[in-house]
This record gives structure tokens, sequence and C-alpha cells, in this order.
């Protein structure tokens, strides 16, 4: 069975892949000071655990993972740590994250590295492995490999694993040229992925596009049951369910995860990391970068994690003339920078150096004339008219209801659309909004929960205090004790009434009421 | 004639068993509108509407005591959000109340804390840590920016702060067209 089932929708996109996949993959220069985000991956920012002044080791962990959505950061090389502080990363905001800063000493000296065998470890031991190597999905989204590999209470048994090769964004060639040098290593991640899911298939898919990268894996794969599926050069085959959809023909249910279908879906280059990390003890330290545009020589560069764009664009040769817009990711799903003075991350798997030929020429938006060829082209089938009219008008449950964070904001919508109706910027910008909201709600129910808590101590407090005064004086009647003046005459009046028949009474029963006058009287006193 | 009298009576007779045992199973504590208003409400506790706190101002409003604009924490779309739970017509904040800020968050200057307690004993919602004759600091992740302690503070170290953009609650803007539209003729400018 090696039929494909065509996902609705997507584009036939300009390839560009060719300015960047004739070079073989250059390793990158050492920097002076490399800057490493402690925040690489999807989850808690990882804690750091080194102070300015400390000496690092290539590979010495300097970010703890902190819960168990979280990954780990390494020292890219040895050298001194500068600064823990806010430094500019690479974030569509331009805004600053923390940091640690290392001055390399440029001996690269590495850690004492302790490889396992992950035949003889147990899964969970595994998986913490992989999250203190800080193993994270390089497809880009960054989300920690660990959480993925754990599929306890999502499938009883996976039924595919898929290795995702597709990179169906223009320009990029980052995983096309893994795939065509190190297919081998990827293999031997695959290994260890495979032993820790048990998946029944092992399918690769990779786009048609790519027949050199798909003859190295073809071989690199003989004899261990994987099997290397070339898909057809379609945008975006890259997506997890699109990809999902081609070789199984299974679709994820709304709001659920693919692991409910018992499909789980990793990145070649990722797969590679898992690899060196068990089997060589070598934390995610590096990563390749596509850096192609306008740029001399456009390539792909195995670069250490915290080195400067501008670094990257240094070794490319610099840049060549009008350069419009620096992009990371790809020109359908990136996002523009605000400088090249920005670390690589582990999402870093592109740096697009774009001119106004590469850019889809901007044009004032115009209204929707609801001809409907964006939702002929959204390949989560969605309506995408129906998603920009709610998020315009901002009625974000109703966004909801038409299933607004099913998009992926894969950006076919946009391109196809007469109007140049920024219609992902309305989608991203809904979901943020929606985000902020939950956000925004949970920290009211807090304060609400506090508030109450408050009332109910300071209603504690108060009993306590009345039963500590309680204590402490004599015990008598409360009624009595609080008596006023106003309470007193009813019962001097009451005692003066039972007077007369108490002198009836013996001689000995007069004395009670006595002793209560002279009492409340002493209170008054 | 006597048959629909008896039929009349054992029709009546178990509608009233129906009605009273619904009484007693699907008995509602509370008043429900109270919680829906509640949970509009910002829960800032900052008693800005006069009353006590938002849950109290929940109630007010559910009595009829108390209008729906006069919450300004929760601003324009909280008073939208309650006139849409109420059927009502959304109105404007009402100004003797205060006007809507951006939210902003208590900070302590540490260096100026007498450790009185004041301003422990006035937040709403315990966001304040410290004890008598130590220094105080304001859990910034708890804090409502009620403005409660600032009264309080006899040496007035304490200054509300606005809520920076981080990486972490940054938030796309919303394109709008216009600019969309100016974009690449800014560009040709520079």
């Amino acid at each position: 069975m090696n039929s494909l089932f065509p996902f609705h929708g997507g584009l036939k996109t300009v390839r560009h892949k060719a300015e960047s996949n004739q070079r073989p993959i250059a390793s990158g220069i050492l920097p002076k000071r490399l800057v490493v985000p402690l925040h690489q991956h999807i989850g808690a920012i990882a804690k750091p655990l080194v102070q300015p002044g400390d000496r690092v080791l290539k590979g010495q962990r300097i970010g703890q993972a902190d819960g168990y959505i979280s990954a780990a950061v390494h020292a890219p090389t040895s050298g001194v740590v500068t600064a823990v502080d806010q430094q500019a990363v690479p974030h569509p905001s331009g805004l600053t994250d923390l940091c640690v800063s290392i001055e390399a000493d440029g001996e690269n000296r590495w850690i004492e590295r302790e490889p396992v065998d992950y035949r003889r470890l147990h899964p969970s031991d595994l998986r913490n492995l992989a999250r203190s190597a800080g193993v994270v999905g390089l497809g880009g989204a960054g989300f920690p490999s660990a959480v993925k590999l754990n599929l306890s209470g999502h499938c009883e048994r996976l039924e595919q694993l898929i290795l995702n090769g597709a990179e169906c964004e223009p320009w990029m060639t980052c995983d096309d040229m893994i795939m065509r040098e190190r297919a081998d290593e990827i293999v031997a991640g695959i290994h260890i992925l495979a032993h820790l899911l048990e998946p029944r298939d092992v399918l690769i898919g990779i786009e048609d596009d790519k027949p050199e990268a798909i003859a190295a894996m073809t071989v690199a794969c003989a004899g261990t049951g994987y099997q290397v599926r070339p898909v057809p050069t379609h945008y975006p085959s890259g997506g997890v369910k699109q990809l999902t959809k081609l070789l199984t023909n299974k679709e994820a249910p709304l709001n659920g995860r693919s692991t409910d279908i018992g499909v789980q879906c990793f990145n070649v280059a990722t797969a590679y990391t898992l690899h060196r990390a068990i089997n060589f003890g070598e934390p995610v330290i590096s990563r390749i970068v596509t850096v192609t545009g306008r740029v001399a020589q456009p390539q792909n560069i195995d670069a250490l994690l915290g080195t400067a764009f501008a670094d990257l664009v240094a070794q490319c040769g610099g840049y060549r003339d009008r350069v419009e817009r620096l992009i990371m990711g790809g020109p359908m799903m990136g996002f523009a920078l605000h400088g090249d003075e920005v670390p690589v991350t582990k999402a870093t798997n592109c740096i697009l150096a774009a001119s106004a030929e590469e850019l889809a020429p901007e044009q004032p938006a115009m209204p929707c004339i609801r001809c409907g060829a964006c939702a002929e082209v959204c390949p989560a089938d969605l309506l995408p008219q129906q998603l920009y009219w709610h998020a315009r008008a901002r009625e974000f449950d109703k966004a909801q209801d038409y299933h607004l964070f099913s998009c992926i904001e894969c950006g076919c919508c946009s391109t196809v659309c007469p109007s140049h109706i920024p219609l992902v910027q309305f989608y991203r910008y809904a979901k943020n909004e929606i985000w902020a909201q939950e956000k925004e709600k949970q920290k009211a129910e807090l304060a609400r929960q506090r508030y109450q808590a408050r009332l109910e101590r300071l209603e504690r407090e108060q009993k306590e205090r009345e039963a500590k005064l309680r204590q402490k004086a004599p015990p008598r009647p409360a009624p009595v004790a609080e008596a006023s003046e106003a309470d007193q005459l009813p019962i001097e009046a009451a005692v003066a009434r039972a007077r007369p028949d108490r002198a009836t009474a013996p001689a000995d029963a007069p004395k009670p009421p006595v002793v209560v006058a002279a009492d409340s009287a002493g209170q008054d006193g | 004639m006597g048959v629909a009298i008896v039929v009349l009576s054992v029709l009546a007779g178990v509608s009233g068993l129906l009605l009273g045992f619904a009484a007693v199973r699907f008995k509602v504590e509370g008043d429900p509108i109270v919680d829906k208003i509640d949970a509009i409400l910002p829960q800032t506790q900052c008693g800005q509407c006069g009353y006590a706190g938002c849950r109290p101002y929940a109630e007010a409003i559910a009595a009829g005591e108390a209008d729906i604009n006069q919450c300004p924490p929760g601003g324009e779309n909280g008073i939208v959000a309650l006139a849409e739970l109420l059927g009502r017509d959304p109105k404007p904040l009402n100004p003797d109340n205060g006007i809507e800020k951006p939210k902003r968050v208590a900070v302590i200057d540490e260096q100026n804390c007498i450790g009185c307690t004041l301003c422990i004993q006035a937040c709403p919602v315990d966001a304040i840590l410290g004890a008598a004759k130590h220094m105080h600091t304001v859990i910034d992740r708890e804090c409502t920016g009620c403005e409660l302690c600032l009264a309080p503070c006899p040496v007035d170290c304490i200054d509300m702060v606005p809520v920076g953009q981080t990486i972490t609650n940054w938030k796309w803007a919303y394109p709008s067209p216009v600019s969309e539209a100016r974009q690449p003729a800014d560009r040709a400018a520079a």
C-alpha cells in the first residue's frame, strides 16, 4: 500500500531550492560571542544554571528544563559567561528575552560525554535524557520531543511513526541537505524513536523535488523496514496534519492530537539530534540553518546555537543589493526580523534575505468580494472568509465556532486572495486576543479565590480572637457581660418583682439574684 | 361527571407531587445570576464601584441596587458583557467611579519600606508578603492593581507600575487596512 491520499487545498509555490542546496553543509565559524536564549522551545522558559563569570564547557547545561513541557539549554562552546540578561531574540515583536551570553575561549573543550545504550534504558529514563539534552522539534515549532515520546494516555499502540522530510516551504533546504549528508545518522535516530514508540509502520515523507535526499534515505533505510515515501511537491505537504493525511489517509479529530489516531510525527533533523544526544551524549548545541536569498553564497550552515544571524550572513559572503527584509523561516510562514543581531535558536531553520522581487508585492487591502478562492486552497478545510469576517469584527467566540484554532497559518489564503487581504494577520491577531482573554480570565479566577480565602481568613481570625478573649476573662454568661444601662433596667425590675415572692421563700433563696445584680453593677463600674 | 372529577383530582395530585419533588431535587442554592455577573467582573476587588468587592457589587447589580457602569477596571468591554448578560443597553462608564486605566501592578520601594504591615492589611487578595518591622514586597503575579495599598502607606513607598510588554504577553496587532495600504509608500519615502 503505497498509495497517497491528497489533502484538500494547498498551492503550487515557487521553489527556489536550488539556490542553497548546491553546496555541501558548511560548518559554522566559531564566533567570539554567543548569545544563547533560554527560551528556544514551546513551553516554560529554562531556568538559568550559570552566573556571569562562570566558566562553561561545550555541551554544559546552562538552563534547566522547568516543568514537563520545557527543555534544557546548553553551552554551544567552552568559554566564560559574560551576562545572563535580556537580549534581542528572533521574534516577530523584536523584543528581548532572557539569554546567556558566552565569550568563547576558542578551545571548544567538551564536557564528559556519556553515550548510553538506549535498548537497556527504561523508556522514562530515555525521555528524561532527551529532555535534559534539550531535544526539541527542529521543524520550526520547537516542541519538546520528550513530551511527544510519551504515549501513555493518548493511544494504546502507535500505528504509524512519520518522519517529516517534506520541507514544503520555498527557499528552505536544511532538511534536504541533512537527509543527503547524514541519512545514516537520521536512521540511527529513527531506531531510538521506534524503540520508544513501537510503531507498526515507520514512514518517511519527502517531497519529490528532492531526489537526492530520497535516494540517500532509501539507501540508509535498506533492511530496516522503514518506508521512504515520496510525496508530491504541493505546499503545505509538510504540515503534520497534511502529511499524515497524505501518507495514511487519517485525519485527527477537531481539537484532537495526531496520537488520537495512532500517529506521531517528528522532523528528520530532530531524529538526528536525538541520535547524537543518546548515542554520543552530545546535547543539542547546533542546528543546520539555510541562509539564502540575497546573500553572495546561499548555503546551509551547521551553526552553533547563539551565533548571530549577521555572522552567518557574513560567512555566506554578506548581503547582495536591495535586501528589503530579513525573514526567519520561509516566505510563507516565516516572520520579518527587526535586525540581524539576533541569535540562532533551535527554531531557526532558515534565514531569508528577501528583496522586493521575492516578497509578494504589498498592495492595499480591498474589500472581500466573497470569491471563495481562500476556501478552495485552505489545507485545513476551514472557511477563511468567515474567520476573517469574525476576526475583523472582533467576534472571537464566533471565529472559534468556525474552528479558528485549526488554522495552521500556512498563508495559502492570503497568497491567493485577489483583494490582498492580510488574512493570516487577522487570524494571528484573533488567536492572540483569545489567548490573552483566557489568561485574563485565569488571573481573575485566581484573584477571586484569593479574595474568598482572605475573607474566610479574616472571619476565622475574628472568631479566634473572640475565643481567646473569652478564655482570658472569667467565664460568665455572655448577655450579662455585655449588659448595658438599658438592659439593666428590665433586669432590676424583674429582680424587684421577684423580691416579694422570694421573701416568703426560705432564707437562703434570695441570694442568687443579689449576686447577679452585684455582678452587673460591677461590670458597669 | 364523577369520573371527570376523579381523573382531574388524580392528575392534579400527580402534578403536585412532581412539582414538589422537582422543587426539592433541583433546588438551586444562591442566585445563579450573581455568579454569572461575578464571572464577568475583573475580580480586581478595588471597591471603586462603591462596594466591598466584586462579589458584593455583583449581588447589588442582581438586586437592582447598582448600575452596570460602575466598574472602571472592567472598562467598556465589561460593561458591554454585563449589558448583554442582563439584556440592557450598554452605557458609558460612570466617571464618579473612576476611569479605565491600562493594567498596572503595585511595586514597593523596598529601600523605604518601614515594615508597618498597613498595606498587607489593605490588600484584598493577600498579594503582599512581609511581617511587622520587616520589608514587604508585592507578589506581582497575584497583584490585581486595585491601588488599595497606596493610601494606607505612611511613607508613600508604593508605586503603580504599568505592566510592560514582554515576549510572553506580546500580541499581534490588529491589521489595519490603512497602514497596510500605506506601508509601501512609507518605505518609498524612506
